[in-house]
């Protein structure tokens, strides 16, 4: 498995980690080891890029007549308190 | 004289009240509807709160000997029934209600279905620990069924952006309370695992009192959270409580705050997740070519490189040494086996059949000798048998006879002439003495008779 997009969070650091322990037992050729690190460098930065995402959403669920449906959630109204 | 009015104490009077009221009968048994307001539940274990209704209000104590028969939490707004009894608290010179039996006002019904259903759901396995899911460690989306209006929203909201700012939050409102809020919140969880997306829910309200937070309670929606395909966590905002729906989420929260924070993971923990696996990838790798290296040069090192030539004398050393050995022993090995060839021989020698043979010999010489003088002492004895037999003989012979004057005479064909007829006149016959014979010619024949 290599890093991509389309890999959750977990997916990703849970790779990351068994990549971890494979190298620390050092039970790998060489050339793998190095193909493991180069993995273990991209799953790394995946994690990281997922985390600095900050394009949040704050949307409502709603019934229309077609069925469900999403709107953005007016937040403003959150920052006034009650 | 003015009469010396009588001046009491303080105390003296506030006891005097007391007494009054003590020996009152209405005041000894009383029994209250009111609304709880100013609680405070002591240290010591008392409880002083204040029971009111729209038009008054009574100061009220319980003490905790009475207090821990609680079937119900009392706190702040909750309607009560309670009964007890008037007296005054002298210190103070007020006077009090001193509860020793309380039960929520109409909820006592409520209670008794908050029981059953909790122990129906219960044995159903409901509740049960094997069903708890973890919770995602990294949402994308949270879904949140609450009201959209109201503290609780606002807290969960500012918790999750807070914490995590790429975290897209789906809110599905519903009403929290009154008769509408159990089917709103069935439906909102319904929609939510219908329209999908959403990897953990929460749901729940800001706190209340037990007719409030009740919705939370009804089997419908106790049974929309534990049918869930989507991880729960109940935010029910009450700390010492529990609502049905507490038990059958995944996660119980104690706040709306608290079930926003379980749902998502502070962003910078888990940036220091991250950057400490990179940490210990470069590590590894570190370690892993530091191991190498040091494998190699040990490698290097090893005798055999440094000094090859050193390494091969050894070894010639070495099979010098064990030909030399290999000798040694074999042939300690053939002296040991002729050692014991020698001893085998010795034994065989002692077997061999000529000395069985010459042993055999020497008794048959022995028995023939035996034999030998046997037969000789036999034929001795027979010689000396046959001598005297001889002798015997000898004294019987004709011969001797014939030496004493007696002859015989023989017919011409050799017979022993016994009687006349067998001769006639004419005939010869030989007449043998004991020195020679006499041919003779019969001349007369004289018969005897």
């Amino acid at each position: 498995m290599s890093a991509n997009e389309t890999m959750s969070f977990e997916q990703a650091l849970e790779r990351l980690e068994a990549i971890v322990n494979q190298l620390e037992n050092g039970d790998v050729p060489l050339e793998q080891a190095i193909e493991l690190y180069q993995e273990g460098m991209s799953l790394s930065s995946l994690c990281s890029g997922k985390l600095k995402q900050v394009e949040s959403k704050i949307e409502m669920l709603i019934e229309t007549e077609q069925g469900l449906a999403t709107k953005p959630f007016a937040s403003s109204s959150l920052e006034k308190g009650e | 004289m003015a009469m010396q009015p009588h001046i009491y104490t303080i105390k003296d009077i506030n006891k005097y009240i007391r007494m009054k009221m003590d020996s009152d009968a209405v005041l000894s048994d009383v029994w209250l509807r009111g609304e709880i307001s100013n609680f405070t539940h002591h240290s010591s274990g008392h409880m002083y709160f204040t029971l009111k209704d729209k038009d008054s209000r009574i100061k009220c104590v319980m003490f905790s000997s009475h207090n821990a028969r609680l079937k119900f939490v009392p706190r702040e707004g909750t309607k009560v029934i309670a009964r007890g009894t008037v007296s005054v608290f002298e210190r103070d010179g007020a006077y009090q209600f001193y509860a020793n039996m309380m039960q929520p006002d109409g909820l006592g019904s409520l209670y008794l279905a908050y029981e059953q259903l909790k122990a129906k759901l219960e044995e159903e396995g409901l509740f049960a620990a094997s069903r708890k899911r973890t919770l995602p460690l990294f949402p994308v989306t949270v879904g949140v069924v609450t009201s959209p209006t109201g503290a609780a929203v606002r807290d969960i909201i500012t918790t999750i952006k807070r914490r995590m700012p790429s975290a897209h939050i789906l809110l599905a409102p519903v009403q929290v309370q009154g008769e509408l809020a159990a089917p709103s919140i069935v439906k909102a969880i319904t929609a939510m695992n219908e329209h999908c997306g959403c990897d953990v829910l929460i749901v729940g309200r800001g706190g209340g009192s037990l007719e409030e937070l009740w919705a939370f309670n009804e089997e419908a929606v106790v049974r929309a959270i534990a049918s869930s395909a989507i991880p729960v966590i109940s935010a029910v905002g009450h700390e010492t409580d529990f609502t049905l729906s507490d038990f059958a989420a995944d996660v119980r929260a104690a706040t709306p705050t608290a079930a926003a924070e379980l749902a998502v993971p502070h962003i910078q923990e888990l940036s220091g997740i991250v950057f400490r696996q990179q940490e210990k990838l470069t590590h590894a790798l570190r370690r892993y070519i530091d191991g190498r290296a040091e494998r190699l040069r040990r490698v290097q090192h090893n005798p055999i490189f440094a000094q090859p030539k050193r390494y091969f004398l050894q070894q010639a050393e070495r099979v010098d040494y064990l030909q030399l050995a290999l000798r040694n022993s074999l042939q300690a090995k053939l002296q040991q086996n002729q050692r014991k060839l020698s001893q085998v021989e010795s034994k065989l020698a002692r077997l061999h059949p000529e000395q069985r043979i010459k042993l055999l010999d020497n008794r048959l010489q022995h028995l023939q000798q035996k034999l030998n003088e046997q037969m000789l002492s036999g034929l001795k004895h027979k010689k000396m048998q046959t001598g005297a037999l001889i002798k015997q003989l000898d004294a019987l012979s004709p011969l001797k006879v014939m030496a004493r004057g007696y002859s015989l005479t023989y017919t011409g064909d050799g017979q022993l002439l016994k009687k006349v007829d067998q001769a006639e006149i004419g005939d010869t016959v030989e007449v043998k003495v004991s020195d020679g014979s006499l041919v003779c010619k019969v001349e007369e024949i004289k018969d005897q008779a």
